[in-house]
């Protein structure tokens, strides 16, 4: 069965079209890059699985999205219950400005869990999977922002990990970092990928083909190709998607 | 020959540019230079008279003598009444509309009223807070009719500048925590809120210094023309600063001997104003501290 499934998805900002019909079916464990040029609808496509799109007013979605085989935008669906399924991790590092130890407890704490043993030993467990751990031991009481930019986003990705998701959506989260804070995250999302799927949006091609299983390319609310990333970096079989991975336009 | 030359282009960029630091130097000390002013004239005028016993005692001899004691205590009343008024609920208020009220026309009306509201002159205030807080609802002239008068003057400010407030905290903060399965309200009580403090905290800063200095709204709801002991409770009358520099300039007993005093009033009250407006800001900066550090 698919992990993540968009089905004939058309998404509308007021009467602008963002998404037409896009269908995508994404296997569990799989690393799958949504690139494209900005304002393609990656991001867009990106936010419809744990419906962060709902925070802005006036949208209007067609078709199906699933996520483990249930439409999650059916009637009766509990956003809320439902995020927790999905990690997500923005472009900008975004630690909530509390310590260390309180921005992973965080997601434990508002789904009502209160026991301290439990929390300390997920902190540990998430901080330790991002491999921050030997870094940040000795201080979790400090504040998060005493972090460098590629710590803080290992931690945002501690966060999302702490309330056990299965999938991870990642917003380009890199395009703030250095080249070895990136180097880290990349490492970090192939190691990810046995036990989460995994979808990042990216800007950058390399990344895009260093990291990911799949690739979907975007174009003007599009899907125009998606298939094996090697496949498609090497083979493309439409003409925009050669001319955009060559950085004809772009 | 070229077609621009270089060094004519340069001189002339560089005298524009001297042209416009002078002006907008000037026009900046002009600025600063008049505030001084007036604050030297004030300090000038009135520190004669400021000592230990015109801060804590009671006007003399038909306000030309002695203190004013029972005025500053009256306008610390009306600033603290107030804000108790005008505080929670400007800032609840502000909540609602940033982060739950969804957009469109009745949001723009809502909007539009609470923004027409801080243009409302300040005496209409009066004579509202009188009709409904004084008659009305039977408070009479006191403190508590005052307070709330002068609540609802300034509730706009509060509203506007907490709404200011929430909108700088960046939305990529309420997504990650909507992200991690909190709710609404969790995101706004436990993320929101915390990191819009500090800024929160300068609407009730520009608030108090409005407070503390109007004097047409407590004209008709709480002020005093002379009252030569303190408030007991909230339904009393009180003096308050700028009604009692307005009553000894204007219909004083005897206007130019009782100058002085005026000058002193005056000066109390910036005084006041100031030490409010540092305790706000340290407040500020305390808040702004700890949220970096919870």
């Amino acid at each position: 069965m698919y992990k993540l499934e968009s089905k004939n998805v058309d998404f509308f900002y007021g009467t602008s079209q963002a998404l037409k019909n896009i269908n995508i079916a994404i296997h569990p464990n799989t690393v799958t890059a949504l690139i494209g040029p900005s304002g393609c609808g990656k991001s867009t496509y990106l936010r419809l699985f744990n419906r962060m799109n709902d925070l802005i007013g006036n949208t209007k979605i067609n078709g199906q999205v699933l996520i483990d085989g249930d439409d999650i935008y059916a009637k009766g669906v509990n956003v809320d219950s439902l995020r927790k399924k999905t990690g997500m991790v923005f472009q900008k590092p975004n630690p909530f400005p509390k310590t260390i130890f309180e921005n992973v407890a965080y997601g434990l704490r508002v789904n009502g869990i209160t026991d301290k043993k439990f929390i300390e030993e997920r902190v540990e467990t998430s901080i330790k999977q991002v491999v921050l751990w030997d870094e940040v031991k000795d201080k979790l009481k400090k504040s998060a922002f005493e972090l460098s930019g590629g710590q803080q986003q290992r931690l945002c990705i501690a966060r999302a990990l702490a309330i056990q998701p299965s999938v991870i959506l990642m917003d380009e989260p890199t395009s703030a970092l250095d080249p070895i804070s990136t180097a880290k995250i990349e490492e970090l999302i192939y190691e990810l990928k046995s036990k989460y799927t995994i979808v990042i949006v990216t800007h950058n091609m390399q990344q895009a083909g260093r990291v990911s299983d799949s690739t979907a390319f975007f174009y003007l609310g599009e899907l125009i190709e998606y298939s094996a990333t090697k496949e498609l970096f090497t083979n493309p079989k439409i003409e925009r998607t050669q001319n955009y991975i060559t950085g004809r336009f772009g | 020959m070229p077609l621009i030359d270089e060094n004519k282009l340069t001189k002339s960029k560089n005298r524009n540019q001297k042209i416009a630091f002078f002006l907008f130097a000037s026009v900046g000390y002009f600025i600063v230079t008049i505030l001084v002013a007036i604050l030297s004239f004030i300090v000038y005028k009135g520190i004669g008279v400021i000592n230990w016993n015109f801060i804590s005692q009671m006007p003399e001899e038909g306000m030309t003598k002695g203190g004013i004691y029972p005025a500053i205590i009256g306008t610390l009343y009306l600033v603290s009444g107030s804000m108790l008024f005008a505080f929670p609920i400007g800032v609840l208020a502000a909540i609602y509309m940033n982060e739950y009220f969804k957009d469109g026309i009745i949001k723009r009306i809502v909007r539009m009223m609470t923004n027409n509201l801080a243009g409302v002159p300040s005496i209409v205030f009066g004579l509202f807070g009188m009709s409904l807080f004084v008659n009305k609802l039977g408070f009479g002239d006191s403190i508590l009719a005052g307070s709330l008068t002068l609540g609802l003057l300034v509730l706009p400010i509060v509203i506007r500048t907490t709404e200011e407030a929430l909108k700088a905290v960046d939305d990529t903060f309420r997504q990650a925590s909507l992200g991690l399965g909190a709710t609404k309200w969790q995101t706004t009580r436990r993320v929101v809120l915390p990191i819009a403090f500090p800024n929160i905290i300068t609407g009730l800063i520009l608030s108090i210094g409005r407070v503390s200095g109007e004097t047409a709204p407590i004209l008709f709801t709480v002020a005093a023309y002379f009252l030569p002991k303190l408030p007991s409770s909230i339904f009393d009358q009180a003096m308050a600063l700028p009604y009692h520099l307005y009553v000894i300039s204007t219909s004083g007993t005897n206007i130019e001997e009782s100058r002085p005093i005026a000058y002193g009033t005056a000066l109390v009250l910036i005084l006041i104003v100031l030490i409010c407006n540092l305790i706000a800001n340290g407040l500020r900066k305390y808040f702004s501290k700890k949220v970096k550090m919870n």
